[in-house]
């Protein structure tokens, strides 16, 4: 990070506190949210329906078709040589006996490869996606253990992963910083998050934890993690002309394709990317060096190339979550009342991106305790730039708060649940805004009654059935409301009452097409087989992020903008021999394939019919929201309440999940059946947070050590029981649809959820995940 | 040198390196068979080779020379969907859709092993000659098939009620 | 994956004959050899398949059990007698993998499986003397949680990756071998051999010999068998620690019993020390416990394996007790 930027972002970050500061104190009216959605009323329509995925049929029959499954005639493969170094220069690079391999088309290297303009990192502009800034394949730096060094393109696949195991690569090695303690000892710096300090302070925290009546002083660490989607990264691509063209497994097709353009100094429009279907992302499916890669060596090639990952290939080139190292600190009266929290604490980054991993985001809006003190420190490191994996902060973070807060009950020697409804805050605890919905309490009481909370023994290892220690244990798991500013939809009408719903946004398995179908459906009052819902395709409007758990809102206002503009243009168009005339925009819904008067539904016209009077085969309109102004004017937080019941193996110290049970406060369900599936997969992906998943760093080398599916476990069916799934649907009046997103609160709270159940059951303490046998015997 | 992909007779590769995995991928534009590894560590690959399931990652396409391989899309028929694919949608037994061919090829091949006895690592009782498809037999027996969206529970229903007639 | 011949042997004098060329070598289910060879630690030059060889299982007249080396595991895992007769062979191989990788592998690739520590496989980017004999060892200060407590060497402290091969330790089996030299058969406890200095070599195995067959002897105390695995996830993980064993116990006392570990040497663990320590005591866990401690007393830990010894002691004294308790 340069001190240039340094100084824009922290300009930034003064502006935005600026603006924050009107937005909150501006009335309801004039902010996004402050009029409800009119959905939030249609209680039985398509809205709410356990719809099963539209792609369903062509999923499970093998016809869904991923990034490595499109072709171009004359196409070669792509494979990669990697550095064995993890800081200096390459000084030389034999690549003749790769050249000479059979089947080899080209070998591409720095010495070769197209100029490049570095890639824009994440975050520096409205549509940077790049995971990191270093310039790729342009230079002779290596700057981490696995950085690639060389593609080699040849006719078939195994041709090219021949040829690219005989590139050889003499170094000047410099010595790397690859340890976290060292660095740590070298000084840490303050971390920044979309350009504000990830600090905040109230009150003198210290002093009254000091002061404090009961305390708790604990550290909490977390390593390194990868999202492991099973469908490898893979780029197909081709160039005709100066115009480029992607299939990309992509969970933001918008800002590569703007990126990619900058790189390679063409218009955005050049470059096409498109991803109709993406085999799990979970924030790994962003721009990285494969891409680029594999469109500078289709151009020196001049041919179209498809570049897969392997398995190795994605721990080398695709970053993943960094360590983390937290600080809890928890001061209460005897009556459970905090007055001090305090999460601090270290996590590692590279030179080269932006992202410290920000485990305090969970706590800003968690308790009411008087006195706060939250700060992330930084060090760097030569490694692989780490990034976003579901809930950056929230996942890791949640673990030490939410397991402090369960070493606090026990000292108090309270119910730690009712420890967590003692300290339920009225308003955000920081910033002082109204939440916009938070209904976090309700969900503990559901949930406790559901699991049998009150089954649980307060005092640990209490429980033996054979073999096996038995014990509950529960944490709240919370995840904010974000929605990205550069949404847009377009919205075609047709004179027989068909709809295409278009937005440049992305399916990887939440569930996105199929909800966002039943939304238009009930919006534009049509049956659910009457609308299309294009997306995954760059050409398309918007700017759409599938992150942060956003994009249902992001989708949400870009429709809610574009469906106004189109109301407003039909009934213009319908013209005074209509039954709407004289209507404004505000007194008509969609319903029965046209639109009527809200509170006369005889009143009504349908779309065919205003169409064919006015003469138009079709209508098509396209719209912008209006800025996110929402979340400076409420605190904006989705909640959970989670339980889990553990096995302890009281001879082999194995720990099992026997039960699981998430209570969710997210707003209003689109969809039940696929909102219970992502519930579902983040809880389980925090079950391999808390019990198993571990990227292996070795720090003498910078090398990640277990590149592979075998030996970077993620949970199996047998380590999945059945998992209970439960949600009040309470709409946050100030959401489009009166939805938050789910994909990542799922994995929030798992963690220490698990972690206080396995105290529960052993009266063993685990701090440092994953919990492993190891730790238990 | 040929093999019988989903019925339909095919040579095979003259590259002996040649996976059955790529063979049915790049060679036979088959795509619906997936690569998540290619290590054999993750089941996404998972095919049936004269009714019995394999990771096609790990199988070179020569060694299954006159074999018959089913691959998902050899699944359906005119009538529809196999009743299993049609159960994965029902119970969504999956989100993006990667694993799923993997999981449903799995699905069928160990629904023959049960059939046919075979034991796996929670058949308490070896001599038994009947093991029922248990909620544990059958996790322990999915156990091949990764997924990371975490449609677990989904699939393990679908399994469940399209094979019924093993379940106790 | 460099290039290679493939061939199929119709027999197993004409694999034999085909493996004399250099840089054969002989292909099973292919789990892992193909798997290795895509990550350029092996590169043979032709590979003769041998998965057409003899593949069934029969009694032999001594009232044993001979297994043909092209079985798949599966098959074995299944058969009716080796259910019966030596039940843990049974839970050791459906203990391991997966049902797909099991209806692949053959009982002679299993024999012959490689060490899945990380530095070995990480061709160029890390040293090992197993893969590049004197490059030295990157595991003894790296990651070695799953690495060698018993028998290691400071050249190698890599530990053998199969679960049925500490069945087949306790077992006493025997393996037939055969190249163009002729036909010849060795104990199982003598195919794996440590690393000493010299941990490119695994087995005892000469150059073109192939495995024929595995046989298992009469042994009536293996219908009192079983198998614990003990691993980082339920299922589909490699052993941390693994416990094969057998006991017979008349009149409350143990005349007879085998006892052999896995996840903690560079070949399946036979437990002799302790096997002596049991015979002949009473069937109690603090006779387990120290039988369980003199064996591992020569155990020399890495930083990252010392639980395993812990663990290995518990596991051996649960696992004796268990079968203990089913005789009671």
């Amino acid at each position: 990070m340069s001190i240039a930027k340094d100084a824009k972002q922290a300009a930034q970050g003064a502006m935005q506190g600026m603006m924050a500061k009107a937005v909150a104190l501006a009335p309801d009216s004039w902010v996004p949210g402050g009029k409800p959605d009119p959905l939030i009323q249609h209680r039985h329509g398509h809205v709410g329906q356990p719809v099963s995925r539209i792609d369903g049929p062509l999923k499970v029959t093998g016809n869904a078709r991923f990034a490595a499954e499109f072709s171009f005639e004359g196409m070669v493969y792509g494979a990669l040589s990697y550095a064995t170094i993890a800081r200096g220069r390459v000084t030389a690079l034999d690549t003749a006996e790769a050249e000479a391999a059979p089947g080899v088309v080209a070998v591409m290297t720095h010495l070769n490869a197209p100029r490049l303009n570095p890639p824009p990192v994440f975050m520096s502009a409205a549509k940077a996606a790049g995971g990191d800034d270093l310039p790729v394949m342009q230079d002779d730096r290596v700057h981490w253990n696995g950085q690639p060094i060389a593609v080699v393109l040849a006719e078939t696949q195994e041709q090219a992963d021949h040829a690219a195991s005989l590139v050889r690569a003499t170094y000047a090695q410099e010595p790397p910083i690859t340890s976290f303690a060292q660095a740590m000892a070298q000084g840490t710096a303050p971390g920044l998050f979309m350009g504000q300090p990830l600090h905040n302070a109230s009150g003198d925290a210290e002093a009254a934890l000091a002061a404090a009546e009961v305390r708790i002083d604990r550290t909490y660490r977390t390593p390194r993690h990868n999202h492991n989607a099973i469908e490898l990264h893979a780029a197909t691509v081709a160039w005709d002309g100066d115009t480029l063209r992607i299939h990309d497994a992509s969970q933001l097709v918008a800002h590569t394709a703007w990126s990619i353009a900058r790189m390679f100094g063409i218009e955005e429009n050049q470059v096409v990317v498109t991803s109709p279907f993406v085999g799990g992302g979970f924030g790994g499916k962003c721009l990285w060096q494969h891409q680029i890669i594999a469109a500078a060596a289709a151009k020196l090639a001049g041919r179209p190339v498809r570049l897969v990952l392997s398995r190795e290939g994605v721990y080398r080139l695709v970053g993943g979550r960094s360590l983390t190292e937290q600080r809890v600190a928890l001061g209460a009266n005897r009556e459970g009342q905090l007055a001090a929290l305090i999460h601090t604490g270290t996590t590692a980054k590279t030179r080269h991106n932006v992202l410290p991993e920000p485990f305090i985001m969970p706590t800003r809006s968690a308790y009411a305790a008087e006195n706060l003190l939250l700060d992330v420190q930084t060090v760097e490191l030569d490694m692989l730039a780490n990034t976003f994996m579901r809930a950056p902060g929230e996942s890791v973070g949640t673990f030490a708060l939410e397991s402090a807060m369960d070493e606090l009950a026990e000292a108090l020697g309270m119910d730690p649940i009712e420890l967590r409804l003692r300290n339920e805050p009225e308003k955000d605890p920081l910033s002082g805004l109204p939440f916009s919905s938070r209904h976090l309490s309700e969900s503990w009481r559901a949930g406790a009654e559901r699991f049998g909370w009150h089954l649980r023994s307060p005092r640990p290892a209490a429980h033996r059935d054979g073999e096996w220690l038995v014990g509950m244990g529960c944490a709240t798991g919370t995840y904010p409301y974000y929605r990205m500013p550069g949404g847009a939809a377009r919205i075609t009408l047709t004179d027989e009452g068909r709809a295409a719903v278009d937005i440049a946004a992305h399916e990887m398995g939440m569930g996105t097409a199929t909800a966002q179908t039943q939304v238009a459906a009930e919006r534009l009052g049509l049956p659910l087989d009457a609308v299309a819902f294009n997306y995954g395709d760059s050409t398309l409007p918007g700017v759409v992020l599938a992150g942060g758990s956003q994009q249902t809102a992001s989708i949400g206002a870009s429709v809610i903008a574009a469906h106004r503009a189109l109301v407003r243009e039909l009934l213009r168009i319908a013209g005074n021999d209509s039954p709407l005339a004289g209507l404004g925009p505000d007194e008509v819904a969609g319903r029965d394939g046209g639109l009527c008067k809200h509170d006369a539904p005889d009143r009504q016209e349908s779309y065919a019919s205003i169409l064919r009077r006015a003469g138009q085969k079709s209508l098509t309109v396209e719209a912008r929201p209006p800025d996110p102004l929402e979340t400076m004017h409420w605190s904006m937080h989705s909640h959970a309440a989670m339980f889990c019941e553990v096995r302890v193996n009281a001879v082999t110290g194995e720990p099992r999940i026997s039960r699981f049970l998430g209570s969710f406060d997210c707003g209003r369900i689109l969809n039940p059946k696929t909102a219970a599936s992502q519930f579902r997969g983040g809880i389980i992906m925090g079950m391999g947070l808390a019990l198993m998943e571990e990227t292996q760093f070795d720090e003498r080398s910078g090398r990640v050590m277990n590149p592979s599916l075998s030996e970077y476990h993620v949970p199996v069916h047998m380590d999945v029981p059945e998992i209970d799934v439960i949600w009040n649907d309470i709409a946050d009046p100030h959401t489009p649809m009166g939805a938050r997103g789910i994909g990542e609160i799922g994995i929030t709270g798992t963690a220490a959820a698990i972690a206080n159940a396995v105290y529960n059951a052993t009266g063993k303490r685990v701090r440092d995940l994953p919990i492993t046998l190891d730790k238990l015997l | 040198m040929t093999i019988a992909v989903n019925g339909t007779i095919v040579s095979l590769p003259d590259d002996p390196r040649v996976s059955l995995l790529d063979l049915l991928r790049e060679h036979l534009h088959l795509p619906g068979t997936k690569k998540g590894c290619n290590q054999g560590a993750c089941g996404a690959c998972t095919v049936l080779a004269d009714g019995e399931r394999i990771l096609s990652c790990l199988a070179l396409a020569v060694q299954y020379e006159g074999r018959a391989i089913t691959t998902v899309e050899g699944l359906a028929t005119d009538e529809g969907l196999h009743p299993l694919q049609a159960a994965f949608i029902e119970h969504d037994g999956f989100q993006c859709g990667y694993c799923t061919p993997g999981q449903i090829c799995s699905a069928i091949g160990m629904a023959d092993e049960l059939r046919r006895g075979v034991p796996s690592h929670v058949t308490r009782d070896l001599a038994a000659p009947v093991i029922a498809l248990t909620h544990d037999e059958l996790r322990e027996r999915m156990s091949g098939n990764l997924c990371r969206c975490g449609a677990h529970n989904g699939i393990v229903e679908a399994i469940a009620e399209t094979f019924a007639e093993l379940v106790p | 994956m460099s290039p290679f011949r493939y061939a199929r042997a119709a027999d197993v004098s004409d694999a034999v004959r085909q493996a004399q060329a250099a840089g054969s070598r002989f292909l099973g289910g292919g789990t892992n050899l193909v798997d290795l060879m895509r990550e350029t630690v092996e590169r043979p030059t032709a590979l003769v398949d041998v998965t057409g060889m003899p593949a069934d299982i029969g009694e032999s007249a001594d009232g044993g059990l001979v297994i043909g080396a092209a079985a798949r595991n599966t098959a074995v895992a299944e058969h009716p007698l080796i259910r019966t007769r030596y039940p843990m062979l049974s839970r050791a191989i459906v203990a391991g993998a997966s049902a797909q990788i099991r209806n692949m592998a053959t009982v002679g690739g299993n024999l012959l499986q490689r060490t899945r520590c990380a530095y070995f496989y990480d061709n160029g980017g890390s040293r090992c003397n197993k893969r590049q004999p004197g490059e030295g060892c990157d595991a003894i200060d790296g990651f070695n949680r799953y690495h060698a407590i018993l028998g290691a060497s400071p050249s190698c402290v890599a530990v053998h990756p199969s679960d049925m091969c500490v069945a087949l330790a306790a077992l006493d089996a025997a393996v037939n071998v055969e190249s163009v030299h002729g036909a010849r058969s060795l104990p199982f406890a003598e195919l794996h051999r440590l690393p000493g200095d010299l941990p490119q070599i695994d087995t005892c195995l000469e150059p073109g010999e192939l495995i024929t067959a595995l046989v298992l002897p009469p042994l009536p105390i293996a219908r009192h068998s079983t198998y614990r695995k003990v691993r980082d996830r339920s299922s589909y993980a490699f052993a941390l620690i693994s416990v094969a064993a057998a006991l017979d116990v008349q009149d409350g006392i143990i005349t007879d019993v085998r006892l052999a570990l896995g996840g903690v040497a560079h070949k399946p663990w036979r437990a002799h020390e302790a096997e002596a320590l049991i015979r002949g005591k009473p069937p109690e866990p603090a006779v387990f416990l120290a039988a369980a401690d003199a064996e591992l007393s020569a155990a020399q830990p890495l930083p990252g394996n010392r639980f395993k010894i812990e663990l290995a002691r518990r596991t051996i004294a649960a696992v004796l007790s268990e079968l203990a308790g089913e005789q009671a």
